[in-house]
């Protein structure tokens, strides 16, 4: 290796002398390589580059990778269809078994039959504590899981858990692959084999991943024979590499997208997300954990004036986890933009203006700090706008920036500007971020959350099946919200993403929080068609 | 010219320097792992990333134990240089992978890019140095001179921005970086000598005024000695006066700085391929820094120490040979 490599690196030195002096007339066009040619291929420009490609590690746990597939798959509009599995699972014991029967003919890339065996052998990994996967906490609910003959998989539960189907669109890794090394750090995290539409060819990371399409899947070949993601994490650059053809698709905040409106090309896609920012209003602190405080900033906050002038429109006003288009969303508690009130609300609970302006009760100021993340322009925008609401009421919230680390030792009493969301499951979200027992414990429920009635309503909510008692649960949740909110929540965001219009069959699902690889118009890329039957000459 | 070359020495002199790396490189990793101890920075946040911030507690103290970082610094040390001394330097927590693949697959890219960019620089500035040194006070002397100031005050990022502007954006000629195209994903010849021209020319250019100004300042006090002089007034001509006597002079001090600048280089080459996204090194030392990734930090800082060292012995060996009257350490 070491010796082919020198005299590689010699061959290699001298050609880079050659092109130097070569450089001033090469063709100008030369790095737009892609554009015009046949459309059997896609480059993408992705701001996050994963940590691993290992699913025994976390990656794909969502659904749509393009290297694995789960035993279900979430399909456009969020629904469950089956994907490794031929069906829904059979959910038995008062919802503390589910059973799935594998699509039999399912082969990995490296054309080994794919088992019940893997499916066991993946879950059973992760619940491993010797395997360093941090996302674990949401397979809290599987206590084991077995497989019965070739193509069955039963799974038991510790408690009834209702969204525990959509956590089985977890990627599936290959037992006879990765059983063979350390799960942690060993080749699989990086040259992963799985059963998806596509086969990664190359990753060079902080740079690219670059994809083939699987011959053999099982849903039939992809006709984008050929897929790449450039990690390129400045948006300026990622624009201006989509504009040079560099890229055909690529992730943009708002105000660089616009500069595509004209461009008839290409195509902007909004994705509608669960992204949301909100403010957390820790039960410890003694202002920000008063409940007509609390109910003063709810109401003070002019959550449309965020939207229109923070994202340019791109997103919508949030009152809870919940987006207002979602079907979980109880209709009728949006809160109006209601100052007045706001200031009658603070002023019948005693606290009344000081000299300098700013209310006081007993002696306390109505003053917290509220931190938001160093370098996040969205976060210091929103926190700043909050800031200046809060103060037409008389409450003097100071904005400071800092890193996690600074800002993860004070959550239990000051205010963090925060964002989260996880499409799917109401209880994905509300559970983590109200549950009083869960105060404190890492991330979750930040503000120190603690309400007995959403608390039983967060329980009856994952116990039970029933949809009817499932909605009345989280409309329980969300009218308490109302009433008591431990959070301030601004804004969800939309994603926008502009593609050359050259494709029949993109488009977009709700998002999470995170711009995963799966996010964007390319979630389901393996079934995109070229726009012209002509422009495919190879 | 057949004078013996006096390996004799020059093997002790290696020997007494690599007697001296040791205590060197052990206070170096020691002082990587008691910097990162130091460092507000949490390897299991770093770890966990985006799904660090749903993870429970529990499940973020799991990890803290499996990687091992709770443990003392005294004890980690220890446990990281017993195993570096037999070949193992551990896995990267970062990276997912041994420390040993990680850095195996992109040191290459890093030496191909460092010394690319050397040869430039000695290339240049040689040239440029003799050109100038010729005629001090001359148009070229004046123009080259100005130049080199303030490329010496220009940090090699900017330079890096400015480059990928001009050539890429406005020009369109060459790549703003990568190593080979972006939808390609093969690696061949042409694509990275195509990719490597940017990233090349500016850590060259970006080392170029030391060069420069050393040759220019050897070659035109050379030429002002009384051999070269009296070279002249024997009718030799101008060519073999300025390479056979003002050259080999003059470029003497050019054999201390190649070995000085080694250092210069690697910091060069860390900005200067985190701009060109270019897959060296760089790129896994900044992220290896601030996820505080011990292993992978520590073998880096060892590469890195490693590098200065062998560097300032070269350039000592070499110096020692074009002149006998400094010898071989003493």
């Amino acid at each position: 290796m070491t010796a082919r490599f020198l005299r590689g690196t010699a061959a290699a030195t001298l050609a880079g002398a050659v092109a130097l002096t070569a450089a001033a007339c090469s063709n100008p066009g030369s790095t737009a390589g892609g554009s015009g040619g046949p459309k059997d291929s896609a480059v993408v420009g992705i701001a996050y580059e994963p940590e691993t490609l290992s699913p025994l590690l976390g990656y794909g746990k969502d659904g749509n990778s393009k290297i694995f597939d789960g035993l279900l798959a979430f399909d456009a509009d969020m629904k469950l269809k089956p994907a490794l599995a031929t069906a829904l699972p059979r959910i038995g014991d008062d919802g503390l078994t589910y059973t799935y029967t594998l699509r039999g003919g399912v082969t990995f890339s490296d054309g080994v039959p794919f088992t019940a065996k893997d499916v066991v052998f993946t879950y059973r990994t992760i619940l491993d504590p010797k395997t360093n996967n941090a996302s674990r906490t949401e397979l809290d609910a599987l206590k084991s899981v077995e497989a019965v003959g070739d193509d069955t998989v039963v799974f038991h539960l510790k408690y009834p858990y209702a969204p525990f189907a959509e956590r089985t669109v977890h990627a599936i890794a290959p037992e006879h692959v990765a059983a063979k090394q350390d799960v942690n750090t060993g080749a699989f995290t990086t040259e992963p084999i799985g059963t998806g539409p596509y086969v990664l060819t190359g990753w060079s990371k902080g740079e690219k991943l670059t994809f083939k399409a699987n011959p053999a899947y099982w849903n039939g070949a992809p006709a984008v024979k050929k897929f790449t993601m450039a990690i390129i994490k400045d948006d300026d650059v990622r624009a201006t590499r989509l504009r040079a053809g560099d890229l055909d698709g690529a992730v943009l905040p708002p105000n660089l997208a616009a500069g595509f409106k004209d461009d008839k090309a290409k195509k902007t896609w909004t994705a509608k997300t669960y992204d949301y920012r909100t403010v957390t209003l820790p039960t410890h602190n003694e202002v920000a954990g008063d409940t007509a405080v609390r109910r003063a900033l709810d109401l003070a906050v002019d959550r449309q004036a965020m939207v229109d002038k923070i994202l340019e429109g791109a997103g919508k006003p949030a009152y809870g986890p919940v987006p207002t288009d979602s079907p979980w969303f109880a209709k009728g508690t949006e809160r109006r933009h209601d100052l007045a009130g706001a200031q009658k609300i603070l002023d019948e609970a005693g606290w009344k203006p000081g000299p300098d302006g700013v209310r006081v009760r007993n002696g306390v100021r109505a003053a917290f700090p509220l931190w938001y993340l160093s370098g996040d322009k969205l976060r210091q925008d929103h926190a700043l706008a909050y800031v200046s609401d809060a103060k037409k009421t008389g409450i003097d919230i100071t904005a400071q920036a800092g890193t996690w680390e600074v800002i993860e030792p004070r959550m239990k009493t000051d205010a963090v500007l925060a964002g989260g969301g996880a499409p799917g499951d109401p209880d994905f979200d509300q559970y983590l971020l109200l549950k009083s027992g869960l105060a404190g414990d890492g991330f979750n429920n930040m503000a120190w959350y603690d309400n007995k009635t959403v608390d039983r309503a967060l329980d009856d909510g994952r116990r039970t099946n029933d949809p009817t008692k499932r909605r009345a649960a989280y409309d329980t949740v969300q009218r308490e919200l109302v009433k008591n909110p431990g959070y301030t929540f601004l804004t969800h965001i939309d994603h926008l993403y502009v593609v050359d219009d050259a494709w029949d069959g993109p488009s977009t699902q709700t998002e999470p929080h995170d711009h995963g690889l799966a996010s964007g118009p390319w979630w389901n890329v393996e079934a995109w068609t070229p726009k012209k039957a002509g422009a495919a000459k190879k | 010219m057949k004078r013996r070359l006096p390996w004799g020495a020059m093997a002790r002199m290696t020997g007494r320097r690599a007697l001296a790396a040791v205590p060197v490189l052990l206070a170096v990793t020691f002082a990587v792992f008691a910097v990162a101890e130091a460092s507000p920075f949490d390897p299991v946040k770093a770890y966990a990333g985006t799904a660090g911030l749903t993870a429970s507690q529990e499940n973020l103290d799991q990890l803290r134990a499996n990687l091992g970082v709770d443990r003392p610094l005294l004890t980690r040390w220890w446990e990281w240089l017993t195993s570096a001394l037999t070949g193992d330097l551990g896995d990267s927590a970062v990276m997912r992978r041994p420390v040993a693949e990680v850095i195996g697959e992109r040191l290459g890219w890093s030496v191909l890019l460092a010394v690319t960019a050397f040869l430039i620089a000695i290339a240049l500035g040689t040239l440029l140095g003799v050109l100038a040194g010729r005629r001090r006070g001359g148009l070229i002397d004046r123009a080259v001179s100005s130049v080199a100031y303030t490329l010496e005050a220009a940090p090699a990022f900017w330079l890096g921005l400015l480059a990928i502007w001009f050539f890429a954006l406005q020009l369109g000629a060459l790549p703003a970086g990568g190593l080979t195209d972006t939808a390609s994903d093969t690696v061949t010849a042409d694509q990275v000598a195509r990719h490597l021209v940017l990233p090349a020319l500016v850590l060259g250019v970006s080392q170029l005024p030391w060069f420069f100004l050393y040759v220019r300042q050897g070659v035109g006090d050379a030429l002002d000695e009384d051999p070269v002089r009296g070279a002249r007034a024997r009718g030799l001509r101008e060519r073999t006066v300025l390479t056979g006597h003002a050259l080999r002079s003059g470029m003497l001090p050019m054999l201390t700085l190649i070995g000085s600048r080694v250092p210069e280089l690697i910091t060069g080459a860390l900005l200067v391929e985190t701009v060109f996204s270019w897959p060296g090194i760089a790129a896994a030392t900044v992220q290896a820094a601030t996820s505080v990734d011990f292993p992978l930090l520590a073998a880096l800082t060892v590469l890195a120490t490693a590098a200065v060292l062998l560097g300032n012995l070269l350039s000592d060996l070499l110096y020692g040979l074009a002149d006998p009257r400094v010898g071989f350490d003493g």
